[in-house]
């Protein structure tokens, strides 16, 4: 007899991969039900002030024009949770690109036409969207996003830090960026006898089906959203977004099903972006690189829609020893688009700017910046004092550190030529926290020795389905291909997003539990029932319990850059990362996702901004030949490796989530790196060549 | 889909597209774009739009035998064209190997873009046979002989397809594999 290799941790193949690279997963409006209609929005051209009128009757005049909406006609919503979801509510406009009309046509071109042509008059106002660290209107929040304090303070930083032996004080700034994911968002809606049925691009369609049913006053039983495959969100499909309520309302109101995909030239405006930050860094030490005070001190930009802060200085409670420690946000609501998620807010931004005082401290200390960290570990939580249930950090290090051949480091910068190019290697840590969210699950038992597990899971190119078919295979000791995983349906059971690198735990947990209940079921029967056997699980008691660990995933990142003193170009030789986040479930998927998320740190540390444009108030990058998304010849050759940790604390997997350290550190490290080739610390992101070039002499 | 008349007026035309072997005729707009006439007339939406301006080769198809963006090409100005888009690629059950290299080397996470690059793929490894060179090919290589493939040159050659989930890596090590 074989034994075929347990399911759970061996690297299967996704299952949806042969239909992606034939053609047939097909996506948001990749289903044209008949009679379908097209819609585009149309975005306002001022940054503030009110519409004073729509021009609907001259271009409902042109051919296959069925309507027009505005606020003016527009369905009335019962007012949504999230304000940016207030589509056509009223006059109002808040930010340039906020959608002040909707078009319906009966083709795209149409449909884009009549858009383009529609005019619309605006009273406008003075706009103010300038983030400056010293703006009069910056507050201090309740919370930051996470729902966390804004503001944490432990012992004395005031009196400790100009006490220290070695100081650090530097201000670092990160332009906008933007998640652009590679399929825009996009909605089909249909209505069908008081039945409301989209198909949108989300990252979890659970959460669309509840707010399409509160804000059309709807019950959630009249209400089914689809997510079958989703190209791509980081963050950006995270809740819904206005397409979905946009093309809900269409169809009601042509009576027809829609199908509504964003512009991508329209992304910028409306679904989100990660708040550019001004951060300060002090970091007092004592001669032995050991870190005595602490301050990360935040600035960031919200709407005046909505309040989001992005959670930056959060990373540096959970980093390192700090005795006394001052982590804070200030906010301002400016006239710009409202902020959102992007992959890792808060410890992407924030461990930017800590892992370049670091690396500063390291320089200042003469330390090996390998060894500080080390020397700065702490046994606790420093924020909380509480024990991690696991954190392996300077086993990454060290891990990292060899495979890497950080040992022969010469630390002196600028020093490594080869013709044009400067050369230099950087390091920096990561560090992810462990989030998750109740879910239910239903798995089910077939005559035929087949399974059937549901949970409304969404699959954003993480391998969802095939992760999850591993768990339950696992757990009820069955071949993995006798499992079959039905997701991306709100009809299906409730389960939270794929987001907060919480998906595979938060749903998985309630896989593992339905499937646990199923196997002691199956065990008291004789065979299985003609009609199976169905058990379900949720695992709303399980979350809701306090852990009393402090609960994160950690990584370190290694980069080695070239900077060309002729051109300013700076460009990745290596990139290596080493990861500590519990039971890695899938090495295949995993290692995609680790490497996936590295690439987007090599955009956010060179290529990628979004600048605000003071006089239209508006970014100026609207699409992706001005928003330089990595291109293949920007991505080296990506190594990613992980350490097995064994943490009981977690959940029955032992996992925690992967979808977003590989970001965390990774534009610190190249941040650093550039400093070692060229001994230029530039601290404003992303370090494009005109910023770096000044710094650099031609061969001499 | 509405029924299409197959009348030429001021603003359509009637044109045949063919399309994986397949002949399509076809009353269309004149601005529509070979994409969209894909995917929302004849119904294969293997040709993702990512940008619909050129900028990220989800579109990619072969067009004639060459790779482009058929969010660039106007649908009218191709009658009588052969394309070849993602789902033209498999002999039946069996997959191109290109596909099945993307597959085995999870060269793909959402998949949005992964057509793109798969079409792209192919017409570039007939470029690099057909002795194409790239910015990065060494100045002495002897005109029209075939490219050598080196990640650095399968790098260069894929540029013009973008990928958010950042799949490069192994993107690049899936064409290698066919490429050798
Ligand atoms: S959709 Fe054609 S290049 Fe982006
Ligand atoms: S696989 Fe998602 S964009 Fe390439």
């Amino acid at each position: 007899m074989t034994h075929p290799p347990p399911p759970l941790g061996t690297p299967a193949v996704r299952s949806e991969a042969r239909d992606k690279v034939t053609g047939a997963a097909r996506y948001a409006v990749e289903h044209t039900p008949p009679g379908c209609a097209y819609a585009v929005p149309v975005p306002a051209t001022v940054a503030r002030g009110r519409v004073t009128a729509v021009h609907a009757e001259e271009v409902l005049a042109l051919p296959g024009v069925h309507a027009v909406l505005s606020h003016e006609n527009a369905p009335r919503l019962k007012e949504p949770d999230d304000p940016t979801l207030a589509v056509l509510q009223n006059d109002r406009v808040p930010h340039r690109g906020w959608y002040v009309a909707l078009v319906v046509a009966d083709t795209p071109e149409n449909a884009s036409a009549a858009a383009e042509a529609l005019r619309v008059e605006y009273a406008a106002e003075e706009h103010d969207v300038r983030l400056t660290a010293d703006h009069p209107g910056l507050y201090t929040p309740q919370e930051a996003n996470s729902e966390v304090p804004a503001v944490r303070e432990r012992g004395d930083f005031d009196a400790a830090y100009p006490a220290a032996a070695v100081r650090v004080d530097a201000t670092y700034t990160m332009s906008a960026l933007h998640n652009h994911p590679m399929e825009p968002h996009a909605s089909t809606a249909w209505w069908d006898d008081g039945h409301l049925t989209a198909r949108d691009s989300s990252q979890g369609s659970t959460k669309v089906r509840d707010t399409l049913a509160q804000v059309f006053g709807l019950e959630q039983g009249q209400v089914t959203v689809v997510s079958e495959h989703v190209g791509g969100g980081f963050g950006s499909k995270g809740t819904p977004r206005p397409q979905v309520v946009l093309a809900a309302m269409a169809a009601r109101h042509t009576g027809r099903p829609v199908k509504l995909a964003l512009p991508r030239r329209q992304l910028a405006a409306v679904v989100g972006h990660r708040a550019p930050t001004v951060q300060r860094v002090r970091l007092g030490a004592g001669a032995d690189g050991v870190i005595t005070a602490l301050a990360h001190e935040v600035v960031t930009q919200t709407s005046t829609v909505k309040e989001f802060v992005e959670q930056a200085a959060v990373p540096a409670r959970v980093m390192y020893t700090s005795p006394h420690s001052r982590t804070s946000h200030q906010v301002v609501a400016l006239d710009v688009p409202s902020p959102s998620w992007m992959r890792a807010p808060g410890e992407a931004s924030g461990m930017y700017a800590l892992e370049s005082a670091m690396d500063e401290l390291a320089v200042a200390t003469g330390l090996d910046p390998v060894e500080l960290r080390l020397r700065n570990d702490p046994d606790t939580e420093p924020d909380s004092g509480k024990p991690f249930s696991s954190r392996h950090l300077a086993e990454c290090l060290r891990d990292g550190a060899r495979r890497f051949g950080w040992d022969r480091r010469d630390p002196r910068p600028g020093i490594r030529r080869e013709g044009d190019l400067l050369l230099g290697t950087g390091v920096a840590a990561a560090t992810y926290p462990v989030l998750i969210s109740p879910s239910a699950a239903t798995a089910h038992a077939a005559p035929d020795g087949t399974y059937v597990i549901r949970v409304n899971a969404t699959d954003i190119g993480t391998g969802a389905r095939t992760v999850l078919a591993q768990i339950a295979a696992d757990v009820l000791g069955a071949p993995l291909e006798s499992v079959r995983v039905e997701i991306g349906s709100s009809d299906l059971p409730a389960a939270p997003l794929a987001g907060g690198s919480s998906g595979t735990a938060s749903w998985g947990w309630s896989v593992h539990k339905a499937c646990a209940l199923l196997a002691e079921r199956l065990e008291r029967y004789d065979g299985v029932p003609a009609e199976g056997l169905t058990a379900a699980a949720d695992t709303e008691p399980e979350v809701a319990e306090d852990s009393p660990y402090a609960r994160h995933a950690f990584g370190a990142q290694f980069a080695e850059v070239q900077a060309d003193t002729v051109t300013g170009e700076v460009r990745v030789r290596r990139l290596l990362g080493v990861y500590a986040a519990g039971r890695i479930l899938n090495p295949r998927t995993a290692r995609s996702q680790f490497i996936g998320a590295m690439a987007m740190g090599i955009g956010m540390a060179l290529t990628e901004e979004s600048t605000m444009d003071p006089a239209f108030g508006d970014f100026a990058e609207h699409d992706l030949a001005s928003y330089h998304v990595p291109s293949c010849a920007d991505v080296p050759a990506i190594e990613a490796y992980w350490i097995d940790e064994d943490d009981p604390h977690l959940n029955p997997m032992g996992s925690k989530g992967i979808g977003e350290i590989g970001i965390v550190g990774t534009a610190a490290a190249i941040a650093n790196a550039v400093h070692h080739a060229t001994g230029a610390r530039l601290r404003d992101l992303p370090l494009t060549p005109d910023k770096v070039l000044p710094y650099l002499d031609p061969a001499s | 889909m509405e029924p299409t008349s197959q009348q030429e007026t001021a603003h359509s035309s009637v044109l045949t597209l063919h399309v994986n072997g397949t002949p399509h005729t076809l009353t269309l707009d004149h601005r529509t774009t070979l994409l969209d006439a894909l995917r929302e007339q004849v119904g294969l939406t293997g040709a993702k739009k990512g940008c619909d301006h050129g900028q990220c080769g989800a579109c990619t198809v072969l067009v004639d035998g060459r790779r482009a963006n058929s969010c660039l090409l106007l649908a009218a100005a191709h009658n009588g064209a052969h394309v070849t888009t993602v789902e033209g690629l498999a002999d039946g059950e069996r997959l191109h190997p290109v596909q099945q290299a993307f597959v085995a080397r999870d060269a793909l996470q959402c998949g949005y873009c992964t057509p793109g690059q798969i079409c792209s793929a192919v017409g570039m490894l007939a470029e690099a046979a057909e002795g194409h060179p790239s910015y990065v090919t060494p100045p002495e290589h002897p005109p029209g002989a075939p490219a050598a493939l080196t990640a650095h040159e399968i790098r260069e050659r894929m540029s013009g397809n973008l990928c958010r989930c950042g799949a490069y890596p192994n993107i690049v090590d899936a064409i290698g594999e066919v490429a050798t």
